[in-house]
């Protein structure tokens, strides 16, 4: 479930929303012990549809909004049968390594959950 | 030799062995006459220590209770089962640890299986041939194997694929208990033997390992069921509360991986491009047209650890806010009153909760000030004592350490638990997560028959 439940903001904020408030499922998870996968999945076709035209998430948007290097984005792809975007960072440190902080990588999917669109 | 069936069922009763089988799930699982069970116990995900320290990340008790409902269920039924990646990091302790249970659970009820034992723990005389040739290359990252990653790993294991299991089955095993296993294989064994389409095979094994993951809603461990034709398969969940949708199968495929379009497998790939997920009636989905590409070369993928140390703990909460404020400070006086003492040989870490314990450098949030922290110390060196003495100076100062502005002189830190210390043991770290080719599929993986 999102964060926070879908709001018509004023303002500046009019006409937009998070990632979270539109999507059906915004989730994190290790890829192996390198990479970690980002998956937004959407509960219908339409939205799905809408997001892609006009979210412009590509990897350089990925990389903002982690603040990470654009190397580390691998990878931003568009999954229609699921209605899914799918994203793969580099992980900054191997799983389970000394320093790391998130051995399942099952919470990194928060700066993309709260990155907000046009909408 | 028979003739070759229309379908083949395959009942997958849950996603991880040791994580719990619903009864009725399993009845009505069973009701269904699959002609296989498969269930995968294991994961690299838990992270490096079980490869290294020879235990499972699932709990005894529990892993029994499921095997026994499986035994159970394929005793009265007279249908095969098959496991993988055991003992859940795949190697040799976590294999005997399983096939224990198992002998326990045999004995105990009377059951004369014929099994299969396979070992995924791979030969270190061989890699080093392999390695010598140019035949290990790494996997998601760039650094290259050498004779000393060999030497030093504590655990080697390889992810076997569909031959090893086929193996078993035509040497008449009714049980197989293998080692790390690449995930969707025991669903698919049988299946390649009878000449099922490879790329259905592989797509649908993707789907059961999982257990019903690939339903919605997604809560709680259960079961999926799986029919394979010659043209298409369908996926199905026992659970009558629960609905297999395009959408909750189709968002299955992404799960674990870096690319939902095309998944790599020992021997080859699986393309998504052309797949066609059509919702068949409310509760199942028909999957068509997933290709099959053959790799130039046969590979195997290796997973080894190496220990790096001895790790210590300590948990605490703080309160104050002053301290709060002033935590930079706070961490730096804790860090050089313990670099006084011990000035290198260890490595101290400091987790923040409250402020960027999950993310660490990269945490963006610039929330006002957290009215609590929750921190963990945590020391690894090179030896146990040497780790459990840098901790307890370093609790001792996080606990006196002055800092700005601080009122609080008896004491910085709110400790939940005496003893305060926590000596957590080994530590591991993943380096090696490469790709070796093989000549033959089988031929690293040792397998033993036994009758129970």
């Amino acid at each position: 479930m999102p964060e926070q439940s879908p709001r018509r903001p004023s303002g500046a904020l009019a006409n937009t929303a998070t990632i979270g408030d539109v999507a059906a499922f915004v989730t994190s998870k290790n890829a192996g012990p390198y990479k970690v996968a980002l998956d937004i999945v959407f509960a219908t076709a339409a939205e799905y549809e809408r997001f892609v035209g006009q979210a412009g998430l590509d990897r350089a948007a990925v990389a903002a909004i982690y603040g990470i290097p654009l190397a580390d984005v691998l990878d931003v792809i568009h999954f229609a049968p699921a209605f899914a975007v799918k994203i793969t960072l580099r992980r900054r440190i191997t799983a389970g390594a000394t320093g790391d902080s998130d051995v399942y990588g099952a919470q990194q999917h928060v700066p993309l959950m709260q990155h907000r669109i046009a909408w | 030799m028979v003739a070759a069936p229309d379908s083949l069922t395959v009942f997958a009763p849950q996603g991880m062995l040791g994580y719990g089988i619903p009864e009725r799930s399993m009845r009505l699982g069973m009701e269904r006459r699959p002609d296989i069970l498969a269930v995968d116990a294991g994961s690299i995900d838990p992270g490096p220590h079980y490869l290294g320290s020879g235990t499972s990340f699932t709990n005894r008790r529990s892993v029994r209770k499921d095997l026994e409902m499986i035994l159970d269920a394929a005793h009265a039924h007279r249908i095969p089962v098959l496991i993988g990646s055991a003992g859940g990091a795949g190697g040799d302790a976590h294999l005997d640890w399983l096939i224990e249970i198992y002998r326990e659970i045999c004995r105990e009820r009377g059951y004369g299986f014929r099994t299969a034992r396979i070992s995924a723990e791979i030969d270190r005389g061989w890699l080093r041939s392999r390695l010598a040739d140019g035949a290990i290359s790494p996997l998601d990252h760039d650094n290259v194997l050498t004779p000393g990653h060999l030497e030093r790993a504590t655990r080697i294991v390889g992810q076997m694929g569909y031959e090893p299991f086929m193996r078993a089955i035509e040497a008449g095993a009714e049980v197989v208990i293998a080692g790390r296993s690449f995930d969707p294989v025991m669903m698919g064994a049988h299946a390649l033997l009878q000449g099922f389409d490879r790329g259905l095979t592989v797509h649908m094994g993707k789907l059961l390992e999982c257990g019903g993951a690939a339903a919605y809603p997604r809560h709680g461990s259960d079961g999926l069921l799986a029919t394979l034709y010659r043209d298409s398969f369908t996926v199905e969940p026992p659970n009558p509360d629960k609905v297999c949708t395009v959408a909750s199968v189709a968002a299955h495929s992404l799960y674990e991986r870096a690319n939902p379009y095309h998944m790599e497998f020992p021997g080859g790939a699986i393309d998504l491009h052309a797949t066609r997920f059509e919702q068949e009636s409310e509760r199942r989905v028909r999957i068509s047209g997933t290709r099959y590409i053959a790799a130039p070369h046969y590979t195997i993928k290796l997973e080894g650890v190496e220990r790096v140390g001895y790790r210590t703990i300590a948990i605490a909460g703080v309160r104050d806010p002053i301290l709060i404020s002033r935590f930079d400070d706070y961490v730096a006086n804790i860090r050089s009153r313990v670099a006084e003492r011990y000035p290198d040989g260890y490595r101290l870490t400091i987790h923040s909760y409250g402020r960027n314990g999950v993310m660490g450098p990269i945490e963006a949030a610039r929330a006002e000030q957290p009215f609590e922290l929750g921190l963990v110390f945590e020391v690894v060196a090179d030896d146990p004592e040497t780790s459990a003495a840098v901790l307890a100076l370093t609790r001792s100062a996080a606990l006196h350490v002055t800092y700005p502005g601080r009122k609080a002189i008896a004491g910085n830190l709110a400790f939940p638990f005496s003893p305060s210390d926590i000596a957590v043991g080994p530590v591991y770290e993943f380096t090696i997560h490469h790709l070796v080719e093989v000549e033959d599929p089988c031929a690293p993986f040792a397998m033993d028959l036994f009758t129970t």
